[in-house]
This record gives C-alpha cells, structure tokens and sequence, in this order.
C-alpha cells in the first residue's frame, strides 16, 4: 500500500482517477488549485486506486494524503 | 653511465617501496570495492585525468608504518579537459579511507598547491572519517582537520571546488562536500552524515536504515545537499569534466567560448507556452529551445525543482539559467527553491558565468507551513544572492511575474542589463483573480444576485488586465522590450555577446550583512 501525498497546500480542483482505478506511475490523478495555479500531482508510481481520502473543493495541507495506491 | 649495484640495489628499494604503495590496502578491501562496482582510487584517478596520467605528492606518507600506503589518500596534479587540476582521493581500501595525521596534512598541502596555482580543487571522497586512536595528532591542532575546511571557505569563489562523492561522508567529514561548490553521488554508494544509523540509534533512540538517513537520493533530492545523483562512478567522473568545461580556472579568468551549436530541433516557442496564465507547460521544452543542443548542465535536478538552474551554452557561451517550472508546483518558489536559486547565483557570479532568467512566477509560497518555515527569510537570501550578482543578467518575462518572485527573477529594480517581456508576459503584484478578490471583496460579496455579482467580477478581472497590460508596461519603460517568442534565442546572443565587458565596481564595505 502506497500513499500519494500533496506536494503543496491548496484546494482540490479535479479527481481524475476513482477506487478501483488502474493508474500508472507519471499519470495525473489529481489537480490542486493552488496560488491560483492548475497543478497536477501525479502518481509516484502504478496500482490500483483503493482510497481516495479528499473531495473535490476540500483543502489540502502539505503532506496530507491524497489517494492510497495498492501495487 | 653504468650502474652500479650499488644504485641498482637503491632503486630495487624504491621499486619494492612504490609497488607496496600502488597496491593500496589489503586484496580483501579490493574485493569488496569490486563487489559494490566502486573503483580502486588510482583507476579513479586514471579515468578523472586527461590520457590517465597525472603526478602525486607524499607517496610515501606513513611508508613506514607498513600497513598504511600513502596513508589512505592519494593528492595529486594533473589535467582535465586541458586545464591543471588539484585533486585529492581518499583509499578506502586502507583503514576505509580513514584519516590519520599524514593524510589530513596531504589534504592540507593539495589545496595549498590548488589555491598558489589557482587552479580548480576536487575532492574523491570515501572516507570512513577521522582515526579516533589519533586524534589528537589529526583532529583538534593548528595544522588538524579543520583546517581542510577552513582552506574549503578560503578558497571558495577563488577557484572552482567540486565534490565527487563515492562512499560515506561521515561525521566532520561530511562538511567537505557541504563547503564544495557542487556535489556528484553515486546512488547505492555515497552517503553523507553526521552520525551514523547506529550512533542515531544509541544515543536518540532512533532506527533508521542508511539510505533514508544520509543516501545519495536523498541529500539529491529531499536535503539538497547533493547536486547531482549518479548511477555509477564512471558516470560521476564524466559529469565532473564536463561540469568543469563550463568554468575557468579561477575567478580571475573568464569561461571559455566554444563554437556554437543549433538549438534541438522541437515546436517553436509560440506553441509551448499556453496562452492561460494558470495552465501548467514544461519549462525544459522552453529551454531546449534557447541553448546549444546538448548543453545543458542540470543543478539540483531532484531538489526543489520548481525551480530549474543549470549551466548551459547559448552559442558558444556559458550562460547560468534560472527558469520557474510551471509544471511543479506551478512554478511556485518556496523555501528550497529560494535556497537553490542563492546559491546557484554565487557560484555562477563567483566565476564570471551571466545569469539568464527566465520568469514564470505565480510568486512565493503562503500559509501557516511556509511561514513557520521561515520563507521571507529563505527568500530574502535569493533577492540579496541575485542583486548582489554583478555579472551580465538578463531577465526574460515569459508569462506572470507577480510579487516578489518578480523580484527573485531579476525584475526591473535589481538592474538586469536588459528586462525583455514575451507578448505573454504579465507582471503585477499579484494575479488579476487574486487582485479583484483583495481590492473589492466586500463589494463582491454585497451583490445578492450570482448572475450580476458573476458580471462585475468579470468586468473588475478586465480592467484589472488592462491596467497591467504589457504594452503599457513597455509604455511606461518599465520593461525594456517586447520580443517574439521565435526571435528570443536570436536576441539573447546579440544581448550577451554586447554585455561581454559589463564591469561594475563592488560596493566600498567589508561585505553585506548576507541574510541566512
């Protein structure tokens, strides 16, 4: 189980990816909203989505995780 | 002349005495080097100077002892890329690259040499740390191991000084990559820290595993202690000559100019950059369509990389690059990327080298996270670092420029020899969204209906665009000229090449009060 985390503060624009997913490692599952700029996070690496830990509209914390990865 | 035995039997001892000190360490420590593809230190060597040959001083260091040849650390002078280069190499097949008396005295003296000749200082460091059962000969004296560092910060901005890390860095050890001006580690192999795992565990209790406390990806990447992270130590030593190909000899001199090369061939600048201020774009396509194909010298890659710095040639000309990464983090700058920015700066005004900027900045970092941080001190380190540089800048403003990362990326107030805007460019203290939300808030929020309230701010967002419109900044002299994306290579060449003798005289002062 591998956790993808947020690499800066901001509020949750998109969810690219649901549970069940199969994403691959590059793959953009999320896009922040943050200083009013589009960031995408990507994922670290492939697996299949198991939990998705936020909302769309929902702030994020530095470091908070976002989706839970299972290889 | 006819040799007599008597002169046959002395040079028969000096033969004997040089064969027991080109061996190195016992065959046991040769084996394990080979079984973690590290190199014995003279084939280090062999591979790091031009034709492999080069010329060591105090070979026979410690001779006498019998079990530590040259005592653990081969200095030599030779040449690399055709320029002479001090180096000293530690021999981690004797008493693991320790540190004894003689060696820390052999280190003393090769940037004794380095610093006469003024000439570049590199460091092959494999080295377990100091000799405990001598330290009082190694560690706290005059002539003891503080002065290597002591001779590191002397020497610093003087002549290039460049660290290739090949094993463990430990303990005061570790302060000799962290005085170099660029650091190269091999993953798997290099490591930097001031305890160990297992001191970590006595003496705080903690448990953690080599790589995760001190490897070589994570000083590269998490610490930014490391610059460059390499696979293998062939790979570290041509990374090395080629970084050194972009630096002269000392601060006295200038880089030299090589013939130009074409850009990479790739989509023209009007297509990579997206005309929405907030859609992300890979500033290194940008890039690639600046400079010499193929001549592009990542600094810090893995760390803090919303913001890229490296070494590159525009025409023949190395140039020191410092471009927001619109694709991480938005280009936002935070407190490692400020941290990386300041000194990239120095090294690159230290050694002559012109500062290109290249301006995609949504600003620095808010909120409570960066502010405990410290960010307004971190970033005040890369404002002092590029005002004070002196060397040719130009500043270039792709897209936004807002705040004070308009000010990091070398705006208008720090003196950039030239401030050129792309037709993209926009630069305010702060975003048109944000501007509205700050200046009419109350406003907004009094509309009742979301149709109407929806119309005002989108009539508020305009009005706000066109105050900051770039050709009213053109207008009014604050940038110096609007340039088409398909013409900016062309102009840089023009404008650095004219900048060539640019030669401001330093402040009268001891030095600023540099803020860390």
């Amino acid at each position: 189980m591998k956790e993808l985390k947020a690499s800066m503060a901001g509020t949750v624009l998109n969810i690219l990816a649901a549970e069940g997913d199969a994403v691959s490692a590059g793959q953009a599952v999320i896009t922040i909203e943050s200083m009013k700029m589009e960031i995408p996070i990507e994922a670290e690496f492939g697996g299949t989505v198991d939990k998705v830990h936020i909302e769309v509209g929902g702030f994020v914390n530095e470091g908070d995780t976002l989706i839970t990865l299972s290889e | 002349m006819t040799r007599t035995s008597e002169t046959t039997g002395y040079n028969e001892r000096l033969e004997q005495k040089l064969k027991a000190i080109f061996a190195g360490g016992q065959q046991k420590y040769h084996e394990k080097m080979k079984e973690s593809n590290k190199l014995f230190v003279r084939d280090r060597l062999r591979l790091l100077f031009d034709d492999g040959t080069y010329s060591e001083d105090g070979r026979f260091a410690n001779v006498e002892a019998g079990d530590l040849p040259a005592d653990g650390v081969v200095t030599a002078i030779g040449k690399i890329n055709g320029q002479t280069v001090c180096v000293m190499a530690n021999d981690s097949t004797v008493k693991a690259g320790s540190w004894g008396s003689r060696t820390v005295e052999k280190i003393i003296r090769i940037q004794e040499t380095a610093e006469k000749l003024q000439v570049p200082m590199l460091y092959l460091v494999d080295s377990a740390g100091a000799r405990i059962t001598d330290q009082l000969d190694m560690f706290p004296n005059r002539r003891g191991a503080g002065r290597i560092f002591h001779n590191q910060v002397r020497m610093s901005g003087m002549v290039p000084q460049v660290c290739l890390l090949f094993g463990p860095s430990a303990a005061g050890g570790a302060y000799i990559p962290a005085f170099c001006d660029i650091v190269i580690m091999v993953e798997g192999n290099a490591s930097m820290y001031l305890g160990s795992p297992r001191m970590a565990e006595k003496v705080i209790g903690e448990k953690v595993t080599l790589e995760e406390m001190g490897g070589a990806r994570m000083h590269c990447s998490v610490s930014g202690v490391g610059d460059v992270l390499v696979s293998s130590e062939q790979e570290a030593i041509a990374e090395a000559r080629r970084y050194l190909t972009n630096f002269p000899a000392n601060f006295a001199m200038k880089p030299e100019k090589l013939e130009g090369k074409a850009a990479k061939a790739g989509r023209a600048l009007e297509e990579i950059i997206p005309e929405n201020q907030n859609a992300p774009f890979d500033m290194y396509e940008l890039i690639d369509q600046l400079i010499d194909e193929g001549s592009f010298f990542d600094i810090k890659k893995l760390f803090a990389p919303e913001l890229i710095t490296g070494l590159a040639r525009i025409d023949g000309q190395v140039v020191g690059i410092l471009a927001n990464q619109p694709k991480v983090k938005g280009g936002v700058l935070f407190g490692d990327s400020a941290d990386k920015g300041a000194k990239f700066i120095n090294l690159c005004n230290a050694f002559s080298i012109p500062l290109l900027f290249l301006a995609d900045v949504p600003g620095f970092m808010i909120g409570t996270k960066v502010e405990r941080a410290g960010i307004i001190r971190h970033g005040a380190k890369f404002i002092a670092a590029m005002s004070s540089a002196t060397v040719p800048k130009i500043s270039v403003i792709v897209r936004k420029a807002y705040g004070a990362g308009l000010y990091a990326m070398a705006g208008p107030a720090f003196e950039p020899d030239i401030c050129i805007a792309l037709p993209t460019a926009q630069i305010a203290v702060m975003g048109p969204e944000a501007a509205v939300n700050a200046v009419y808030s109350n406003k907004i929020e009094a509309i009742e209906d979301p149709k109407e309230r929806l119309q005002y701010v989108q009539q508020k967002h305009q009005e706000y665009k066109e105050e900051i419109d770039i050709y009213r900044l053109a207008s009014e002299l604050i940038v110096d000229e609007i340039v088409a994306p398909h013409d900016l290579r062309e102009v840089l060449i023009q404008r650095f090449s004219f900048y060539e003798s640019k030669d401001l005289p330093l402040p009268y002062r001891k030095h600023g009060v540099f803020p860390v």
